[in-house]
């Protein structure tokens, strides 16, 4: 995303003009634009006139709309992000007030403004929202790291790209594998199969040039990550193989970027064990997620051992801040990014202010973790925020008045 | 036409070529009498014929004077040509008056003596160009070039035979005549009987035009129309006498019979034209090969009506178009008619209706109708005998059969001990068992010959590790036994649990040779012992394998009995139930017979297959509605093309019923059922059964799912409780849920509450996390609906181990 104009003022009301440029772009416009914000974009408007006589004609015109954000609509898969709401600014062919969805397309500039109103209903460009832009703006330029990972069993296989903030799920394989049975070759037939259903999903949601003329053509292949439990994943590197020697050379170009690395299933939560590899880390050294996973790791480790010194929850872990347990010297607050996406200002002017509270005030470590990637998912079981604390607190004091909560 | 006139010219060649060749004058008279005999005889003839001189005697020099056949021919010649030139005459009015028309031959009529009234155009006035209605076409091709036949195939009709069809199909035709001449006060009846072979000659030809176009017979002679009416067969009753006809030839006799008799016809003919619509209807259908010939006895029915009520003066009648009625394309195109014919004649049941006519509506609904019941798959339909299965089951005396799982870690020997245990009760042949041996020694891998009886798989093989389970039967002289070999690498641990959910006990197999009896006992050692344990399995067999590497030593038999079991009671195996025996796989020693090794002296119990044998059947819930896991969906054979198979959970099926998979919630028959490999007409709980599956597809049925009736189904849920002793930290997080062959990703959502082992009472609500060891109430959600019901025992796993098994709540 390329920051085209900004101009937020101190207090956090403000404009910023930004330009999407690539698919995962459109998840962080998902995280910056929140409900009451202002959105300026163009847009493709249905406008059905009537005449004196009765006849109604309609023409679609472009135009740019200014709507106040009411709702938005995600599509991971598609990475397609719709907003609606009521049009803001009087046009030639609109009146203000009437409902509008605009889509957001890449390489077209959108101006998103936040207010905060005198008396502070409105949240404005928070420090949420502000480190998101910056995270979204990418100033560094570092954020290219992307892989393909196929999970897979016997007859079960996840296709996901992992992103730098998400992990899409991209295609999932179901077949039926016949057993290993007496006298019967059932198996390898339906295993191979199996395979060739895999590669081909692969190669079509990969866009692979299998022609043998691409061969020669210099285009990078993302990593492939191949995980399963027993042998499956070596099986399937294998097919790939022999499928590059006789039928398709052209997958000759994709061999030297699989990797096959275990996993205990083929479901996709066992992406954390993939991306915990070290086979993995070589290749995917220090990217966002490769952290996270690693950080829910520990978080993990920590609660096993001393259970006391971690703590998971909304209450439990606004309690443990409360007590000063998150602070300077290993505290650390883990927060989903899935808790500021809320519909309600309130919600998340209570997330924001605990977030600013740890950093600002504890001297805490905080770290948000897209929801979107399996380490997020994982937190999202638990709560979505989580601590590492800096003393054990005894988690009976909170029992009693949590009781409510749930 | 064009031959006649070939055929003239070649006279005159002949004429010529007589003059100059037979100049004889003895000859010539000779001829000359010959002449004159015939044409006597030809005058004399009934019917009498007219024949030139020259056309004599061309017949006697072809007949070298044969007075007799010249007559015969010469007879038989003019008949011809009197019918062809009934058909030819109109085309030269024709031609005059528009060259470009094609001809149009009037069947039936006698020479052309309305020409005068005709008009091409306005004939051919509703025919589109090249597009002339078919029955108009057909007469070309039918009426001038060859001598009539009778309907029924009789003789020419000319030669005045009929064959007895023919003279039947007559008479009744003249009856109706009759009939309806009766009250008409002009037609003298004697006329037509005097005429018997006029009218037999058309009466066959009339009935087939009937069909070929009814709208073609003689009808309404209105007095304003007469004049007007000059074609087809209108053309023979009306007004033309015979004197107006221009004929360039001399006239037949038969002609003006012709004449004659139509013009008797012509006053009667709208009353026996009605008489013979009535008549129709009473008649037969016709048979399928005259419909092929003529086209649907229907069509022409339908299309009655509209001419009938046409009797009033219209405009279509006042251009003498009442022959071609135009044409609405209402009845079928010629070429249904075809298919029609032809698909009734080979005995098909057309879908479609032989004709389109009143109820053409109607029978395009029934069409509709029959698309929508038309199913590209065929419903099987299989009779169920309808067996009360239980008394069936109580009836027959059978041994004991029990399910045993081979559990143990990676390489302890489980796959080769079973396959000497099969090897040594004769359940595989020693020549398969040699062949396994020369395979693995040409792979190098010579001790594994003995576990490719179970490890059937070519990875498994090529690996030298089992990957899925294997099962096999073997029978001893009290029980039959159904040996489910399970996995014991880590990774295969889901089909180690499907293997066990089928068992009634434990054979646990342990490596004794140093270090390794240590490394499994920390890893798939335990951790199967303690899922067979939380999947209700209450009897184990320790099989101390490997013996023979440790020189049958007892203290160390001993130190791994002790270890073992004091796990084994805390795990909640009762001391009674666990037994151990020190065996060797590789060499079978102790597995059915016991060492001769003196090493192995002190040791005096049982050995493993009287250990086996010991157990006691467990009761299956045979009364209980049915429930039953998939544990495989294969391609059974080509008459079974979809067949699963697994163990009977609960309640009992046969042959012919109806089954209910979950959770596709898809029906399917039971076409036929094997238990234990034998065909069956019923099985019940606790049996390994193949069902061989019908009416349902593929797709719809998967290993996990569980099959049930629809009268009791199983429920598929998406959250469930449970109550769990945890192996490992529970928190909430992703895990993957088991049961038997099913297993799905899942989290658990909530932790309730731990609970005291013993009592079960809650001891602490809601927490934060439940240490291993403990027993705790989880709440587990899941993605998809699967299918679950309590009391089911199900086992949590995450990150390639077991962090929890329970029992569902």
């Amino acid at each position: 995303m390329r920051l085209i104009k900004n101009k937020i003022e101190h207090n956090g009301s403000g404009t910023v003009t930004l330009c999407p440029e690539e698919p995962e772009d459109m998840w962080h416009a998902y995280n910056l634009i929140r409900p009451n914000d202002l959105l300026r974009a163009s847009a493709i408007r249905r406008v059905t006139t009537t005449q004196e006589t009765g006849s109604t004609t309609s023409a679609r015109v472009h135009l740019t709309l200014e709507i106040r954000v009411k709702n938005l609509d995600f599509d991971p898969q598609s990475s397609q992000l719709h907003v609606s709401g009521t049009i803001v600014n009087e046009t030639a062919h609109t009146k203000i007030g009437q409902h509008h969805t605009l889509d957001l397309e890449l390489n077209r500039n959108f101006t998103l403004e936040k207010e905060v109103g005198a008396d502070g209903e409105g949240v404005g460009w928070d420090s949420i929202a502000v480190q998101m832009l910056k995270d979204a703006v990418d100033e560094g330029g570092q954020r290219r790291a992307e892989a393909v990972a196929v999970v897979m069993q016997e007859g079960l296989a996840h296709i996901c790209f992992i992103g730098q903030f998400q992990t899409i799920l991209k295609q999932k394989i179901e077949m039926s594998v016949p057993r290993k049975r007496h006298g019967g070759g059932d198996h390898d037939k339906g295993m191979s199969k199996f395979f060739q259903v895999t590669l081909d999903t692969l190669l079509r949601q990969l866009e692979f040039n299998t022609s043998s003329a691409s061969l020669t053509s210099s285009e990078t292949v993302r990593p492939v990550l191949l995980a399963s439990p027993g042998f499956v994943a070596s099986g399937f590197q294998k097919y790939i193989q022999s499928q590059a020697s006789t039928s398709t050379p052209a997958l000759k170009r994709l061999l030297p970027s699989i990797v096959v690395v275990h996993s205990a299933s083929g479901y996709l939560h066992s992406l954390a064990e993939v991306l915990q590899s070290p086979a993995v880390k070589t290749i995917l050294a220090d990217t966002k997620y490769a952290r996270e996973t690693k950080l829910m790791d520990d978080f993990l480790d920590q609660l096993r051992k001393e259970t006391n010194k971690a703590t998971y929850g909304p209450r439990e872990v606004e309690f443990a801040v409360d007590q000063g347990a998150v602070g300077r010297g290993g505290g650390v607050l883990i927060i989903s990014n899935r808790l500021f996406r809320s519909q309600d200002v309130a919600e998340r002017k209570r997330w924001v202010s605990l977030v600013d509270r740890v950093r600002d005030v504890e001297g805490g470590e905080v770290r948000v973790l897209s929801s979107d990637h399996e380490s997020g998912r994982r937190l999202d079981g638990l709560g979505g925020v989580a601590a590492l604390l800096t003393f054990p607190i005894i988690d009976e004091d909170i029992e009693e008045e949590g009781e409510d909560d749930h | 036409m064009s031959r006649h006139r070939v055929k003239a010219v070649s006279y005159d060649e002949d004429d010529f070529d007589d003059d100059y060749d037979s100049p004889d004058p003895e000859e010539e008279e000779f001829l000359e009498q010959c002449t004159a005999e015939v044409l006597n005889q030809l005058r004399a003839g009934d019917p009498p014929v007219n024949a030139t001189r020259d056309e004599v005697q061309e017949a006697l020099w072809h007949y070298y004077n044969d007075v007799e056949k010249s007559v015969n021919y010469l007879r038989g010649k003019k008949a011809k040509e009197v019918k062809k030139k009934q058909a030819p005459a109109p085309a030269p009015a024709v031609k005059a008056k528009a060259s470009t028309v094609p001809v149009y031959p009037i069947p039936l009529s006698p020479p052309a003596s309305s020409t005068a009234h005709f008009s091409a155009a306005d004939f051919f006035r509703d025919a589109p160009w090249l597009n002339i209605p078919a029955h108009r076409k057909a007469d070309i091709l039918v009426e001038p070039l060859y001598p009539r036949l009778g309907l029924l195939g009789g003789a020419p009709e000319n030669s005045g035979k009929v064959s007895k069809l023919a003279a039947l199909a007559a008479a009744r035709k003249k009856k109706e005549g009759e009939k309806s001449a009766a009250p008409t006060p002009t037609p003298p009846s004697e006329v037509e009987s005097s005429r018997p072979s006029s009218t037999e000659r058309k009466s066959p030809a009339l009935s087939l035009r009937e069909r070929l176009a009814s709208n073609g017979k003689p009808q309404k002679s209105s007095e304003g129309l007469q004049s007007l009416r000059s074609l087809g067969k209108g053309s023979r009753l009306g007004s033309p006498s015979p004197q107006k006809m221009p004929s360039p030839e001399p006239r037949k006799q038969s002609s003006p019979e012709v004449t004659a008799q139509a013009d008797i016809e012509s006053p009667v003919s709208t009353d026996k034209k009605q008489e013979e619509e009535a008549a129709l209807n009473i008649r037969a259908p016709p048979s399928t090969f005259a419909s092929t010939i003529v086209g649907e006895a229907i069509r022409p029915k339908m299309a009655e009506p509209s001419h009938l009520s046409a009797s009033t003066l219209d405009l279509i009648k006042i251009y003498g178009q009442e022959l071609a009625e135009p044409f609405d394309f209402a009845g079928p195109s010629p070429d249904d008619v075809v298919l029609n014919a032809q698909s009734s004649a080979k005995g098909f049941k057309s879908k479609q209706p032989a004709s389109k006519s009143a109820g053409d509506k109607k029978t395009q609904a029934g069409l509709a109708e029959g698309m929508n019941s038309l199913s590209v798959e065929e419903k099987v339909n299989v009779k169920s005998k309808n067996l009360d299965v239980l008394s069936e089951y109580q009836k027959t005396q059978r041994k004991k059969a029990m399910n045993f799982a081979v559990i143990g870690h990676v390489d302890a020997g489980k796959s080769t001990l079973m396959g000497r245990l099969l090897a040594d009760l004769k359940a595989v042949d020693q020549r398969t068992l040699e062949k396994y041996r020369k395979e693995a020694e040409k792979i190098g891998k010579g001790s594994f010959a003995l576990a490719w009886v179970l490890d059937q798989g070519s990875e498994e093989r090529a690996r030298g590790v089992t990957i899925d389970i294997a099962t096999n039967k073997f029978e001893t002289e009290s029980t039959v036994f159904t040996i489910v070999d399970a996995p014991g690498h880590r990774d295969f641990v889901p089909n180690m649990i499907a293997g066990a959910s089928q068992a009634d006990f434990a054979v646990l197999v342990i490596d004794s040779s140093i270090g390794n009896f240590e490394s499994g006992l920390k890893g798939q050692t335990k951790e199967h012992a303690l899922l067979v344990r939380s999947m209700g399995v209450q009897r184990i067999i320790i099989a101390v394998n490997k013996m023979d590497s440790v020189q049958w030593d007892q203290g160390r038999f001993e130190e791994i009995e002790q270890q073992v079991s004091s796990f084994l009671t805390t795990a909640g195996f009762q001391a009674k139930n666990i037994a151990f025996v020190p065996c060797s796989g590789i060499s079978g020693d102790n597995v059915t017979r016991r060492s001769e090794d003196p090493n192995v002296s002190w040791y005096k119990g049982h050995t493993l297959i009287e250990e086996l044998e010991a157990t006691e059947p467990y009761a299956h819930a045979i009364e209980k509605p049915l429930r039953m896991t998939i544990g495989d969906v294969f391609r059974g054979s080509v008459q079974n093309p979809l067949s699963i198979s697994g163990r009977i959970d609960a309640g009992s099926l046969q042959v012919g019923d109806q089954i209910l998979t979950m959770p596709s919630g898809e029906k399917a028959t039971i076409r036929s059922l094997e238990v234990d490999g034998e065909p069956n007409d019923w099985a019940v709980a606790g049996q390994n059964v193949t069902l061989n599956l019908v009416n349902i597809d593929p797709i719809h049925l998967r290993s996990g799912d569980v099959i049930c009736r629809a009268s009791a189904p199983i429920a598929n849920v998406t959250s469930f409780t449970c109550k769990v002793l945890a192996f490992d930290h529970l928190l909430p997080s992703m895990v993957d849920i088991h049961r038997g062959r099913l297993h799905v990703p899942g989290r658990i959502s909530q932790l309730v509450a731990t609970l005291d082992k013993v009592t079960g009472a809650s001891i602490k609500k809601k927490p934060k996390i439940v240490a291993p060891g403990t027993v705790a109430r989880i709440v587990v959600e899941m993605d998809q609906a699967v299918p679950l019901e309590a009391p089911t025992r199900i086992v949590l796993r995450a990150g390639g181990g077991t962090v929890a098994a329970g029992l569902l709540e």
